[in-house]
């Protein structure tokens, strides 16, 4: 069988995608600061909480590392409505990817405030740092450097993840697909292009985090050595 | 009559359905584990025009979503094989496709993990290179493989859900099935999770063990 490829008749499209794309991109961000916040914060709770928070803070992380995003975005959307408050498919998306990637940031934080060696904080106890003090500056700091490059393989994924949303039709760059391919009935080309986005997209994320590093992490680029 | 509410039968539907994601996870495993492996080899291998292909084709996997990359066999086959393809072959070729990239990448890191002094001196006994590879460096290679490697079992598992949109009836399409005749999604979809976790959390635990073991063993 012959199949030409016509990707003219996608070619009014193109603001479409570029709006999709960017609907992508704030969702990614949105989820991916938030997620961090939510993430660094069981990353503490599970290393230095009471056995109650310690043992919230390790369900949470199990149950979400061992069930699909799909049927996690699922539960919030739907759930949520049956429960009686209504929430937009945006937010819902939102929610759902934010408690996603925060428990995926809480293992990969914990990691590296294991990696932070007891001294450290004995040192900065000695020189009478209070306690807000040595959080910031010798504990959460030089862990989170460290585990950097994991943060932001997961934040990739996380918005290579964030097409799944478009099946409660949040407004993103797959539901954009999705619309485009049925009113041109060229859906091959259409998911063609739209990976290539996504591909574009993850470049720019990698370039954007490393970037940030450079300025977040004044040690390395001064000394040009991690920790 | 009564409106039907969620009942045994349709945990029995789902129980079967999770059968049907048990066996889709074990083609992309099986499937997955093979083409990775292959793409590993040409990834670490003499041939810079491979090496360079395999490179391409992981970045390619992993920086597109699994979502888009089933929509495109699904749409493709249909154009390219004509309709009435199976949903599962389908689902397995797209899943396949993905762990394939990622297993590839994950093995390279453990193949280049073992000490450079063993690849060295396996050249100096004079061993080929498929004799090096399976007789020196794939056995030490394949303890360091397996924590990662059951741990990224889980990632399958949970991403044959994806498997719903082009309509193959795994545990997640066949709670949407469910939701779409009682509509109670709250209560569905919860056990719908609970069905994933009972299949994702044992994995864990074993690669959590299997890693814990292996530092010890390490040290």
């Amino acid at each position: 069988m012959t199949y030409t490829f016509d990707f003219s008749a996608l070619l009014p499209y193109w603001p479409d995608f570029l709006w999709g794309a960017v609907l992508t991109l704030q969702l990614s961000a949105v989820a991916t600061v938030a997620g961090f916040i939510v993430g660094t914060l069981c990353a503490i709770g599970r290393a230095d909480g009471s056995p109650v928070v310690k043992a919230i803070v390790a369900a949470y992380v199990e149950v979400i590392r061992n069930t699909p995003l799909l049927v996690q975005v699922f539960i919030i959307y739907f759930g949520i409505a049956t429960l009686g408050i209504r929430v937009s498919a945006n937010l819902a998306a939102m929610i759902a990817l934010t408690v996603n990637v925060g428990a995926y940031t809480c293992e990969i934080v914990r990691a590296g405030l294991q990696s932070i060696h007891r001294s450290q904080v004995e040192a900065a106890e000695c020189l009478g740092l209070s306690k807000p003090q040595i959080y910031w500056h010798v504990i959460v700091r030089p862990a989170i450097e460290r585990v950097y490059p994991s943060l932001t393989s997961q934040y990739v994924l996380l918005m290579l993840a964030s097409s799944i949303t478009s099946q409660i039709s949040a407004e993103e760059l797959t539901a954009v697909a999705n619309r485009i391919q049925s009113g041109t009935f060229r859906a091959f080309e259409t998911y063609i292009v739209v990976g290539l986005i996504y591909l574009v997209l993850s470049f720019v994320m990698r370039g954007a985090f490393t970037a940030f590093a450079q300025a977040a992490f004044t040690r390395r680029r001064k000394l040009g050595t991690t920790l | 009559m009564t409106t039907p509410t969620f009942s045994l039968l349709h945990v029995e539907f789902l129980a079967w359905a999770a059968l049907w994601t048990l066996g889709l996870s074990a083609i992309a495993f099986v499937g997955g584990g093979l083409l990775g492996f292959g793409v590993m080899l040409a990834r670490i291998g003499p041939s810079k025009l491979l090496r360079r292909a395999a490179s391409t084709y992981i970045q390619i996997v992993q920086g597109t979503p699994l979502l888009i990359l089933l929509f495109l066999i699904y749409y493709g086959i249909a154009i390219f094989a004509g309709p009435g393809f199976p949903a599962i072959l389908a689902a397995g070729a797209g899943l396949t496709i993905y762990a394939s990239g990622f297993l590839a990448e994950i093995w390279r890191g453990c193949i280049e993990a073992v000490p450079k002094t063993q690849w060295e001196a396996a050249e100096c006994l004079a061993l080929t290179r498929w004799q090096r590879m399976t007789r020196v460096i794939l056995p030490q290679a394949l303890r360091i493989a397996t924590p990662p490697t059951v741990g990224f079992l889980v990632q399958i598992v949970k991403n044959t859900s994806l498997a719903s949109v082009i309509g193959f009836i795994e545990l997640a399409q066949a709670g949407k099935l469910i939701n779409n005749s009682i509509f109670e999604p709250f209560t569905v979809f919860m056990v719908v999770a609970a069905f994933y976790f009972a299949i994702c959390f044992p994995l864990s635990m074993w690669s959590r063990k299997l890693e814990r073991k292996l530092n010890v063993a390490g040290r």
